[in-house]
């Protein structure tokens, strides 16, 4: 049956259906791509011999391949579109700089999207809020205070805070930081928020 | 009900696959049917179709194929379900079946405002056990209440368990606790078996 490689891509996104990116399906896509071309080849041919000969009779089968190159255009489409917004959580999630093995399964023009995305919400970033601008992605939840206590849970190295003091973030120390200088970090998995 | 072109949900739905009988012959597509080795696919052969491409095809003037219901829509099945929709393992019947059965209504048959009919009354009827579950189902295993929901109710049903969770946190005063992203979380989790394997 046609179409079969293009609902494989499918199903293969819709098996992480926790927003993970699974690796790009370079082969998959190409594989689907060249099937369309099968169709659309067929379908030339067809179509000029009902024309020139006046075969009616082929008319059924040209909707049909015809369906199927429509279905192929739908699965890809589908397959990339769903990719880019996973991608754009990535940024929420992740903040701009991806780590390699996220980055790892991404094709180049998705990095290259993702780069333009990052690019607009900065900018966008700092055409709000006064002078210095704001950043949206900080504060997800409403702060109760400025500062709160965290506990390390790997080792990340030297970190410097508003006021230019270095700390060292080793694993298991605890700390108490301003919220806004670590909410990344405890995003990330870093650093673990601690509640009194 | 339309399908949404881009929901990678709505696009598995359609693949599921429906009974059909062409009413023409199909030229040069024979290798589509595998029982039969002539180059057609003569009139009046049965075959399995996705829905995508008998709702493609489907047309009221010119009939091209005529679509057969599948069995879980037939009249002995809507029985089963108006007698009580609690009992059916819909996972097993669909995965779905509410959203195949509403695709189903584009096909014109006399039996139609009937399978609507049960439709609703089946959703209706489950509706109160599966809120009743998500609503209720704190820090329990709910595989087995999950197991037997169609798609639809799944996606219910998750919904209502993170209503859940999230009230329960707001009670402990957990709200406010910053968290790591789940994203990062199920990354490592991945990484983790990536390494043992």
């Amino acid at each position: 049956m046609f179409c079969e490689k293009a609902i494989d891509l499918i199903r293969e996104l819709h098996r992480m259906s926790d927003g993970q990116l699974p690796a790009f399906n370079e082969d998959g896509l190409r594989q689907v791509l060249q099937e369309m071309e099968a169709l659309y080849e067929q379908n030339q041919a067809d179509v000029n011999e009902a024309k020139t000969i006046g075969r009616a009779d082929l008319i059924p089968s040209i909707k049909l391949r015809h369906c199927c190159l429509l279905r192929n255009q739908r699965c890809i489409f589908a397959y990339l579109y769903d990719r880019l917004l996973r991608i754009r959580a990535l940024r929420w999630e992740y903040g701009s700089v991806l780590p390699a093995n996220v980055r790892f399964h991404m094709s180049a023009e998705e990095v290259q999207w993702f780069g333009q995305y990052k690019k607009s919400l900065a900018s966008f970033m700092r055409s709000i809020g006064g002078k210095e601008g704001l950043d949206i992605t900080q504060d997800m939840k409403p702060p109760k205070s400025l500062y709160i206590q965290v506990r390390c849970l790997k080792d990340y190295g030297e970190f410097e805070i508003d006021d230019g003091t270095v700390i060292l973030l080793k694993k298991n120390s605890q700390h108490f930081l301003p919220r806004w200088k670590c909410e990344q970090l405890i995003r990330q998995g870093i650093l673990e928020h601690v509640m009194s | 009900m339309e399908e949404n072109f881009l929901s990678l949900d709505d696009i598995l739905l359609s693949q599921e696959r429906l009974p059909v009988r062409t009413e023409c012959v199909f030229p040069r597509l024979g290798f589509l049917e595998k029982s039969s080795d002539s180059q057609d696919i003569p009139e009046g052969t049965k075959m399995e179709l996705p829905l995508w491409l008998s709702k493609g095809l489907y047309e009221k003037k010119r009939k091209v194929l005529s679509v057969e219901l599948p069995k879980v829509y037939k009249e002995g099945w809507r029985t089963v379900f108006t007698a009580d929709p609690n009992v059916v393992d819909l996972h097993k019947m669909g995965p779905y079946y509410y959203g195949l059965g509403s695709q189903m209504l584009h096909f014109d048959s006399p039996e139609n405002p009937d399978i609507a009919k049960t439709l609703l009354q089946t959703f209706i009827g489950r509706f109160r056990r599966t809120m009743d579950s998500s609503q209720n189902a704190y820090n329990e295993d709910t595989s087995v209440l999950v197991g037997r929901l169609d798609c639809l109710e799944k996606v219910l049903f998750r919904s209502g368990q993170k209503g859940l969770n999230g009230f329960q946190s707001w009670e402990k005063g957990q709200a406010s606790q910053l968290t790591a992203s789940s994203l990062v979380l199920n990354y490592r989790k991945r990484k983790l078996v990536d390494v043992q394997a």
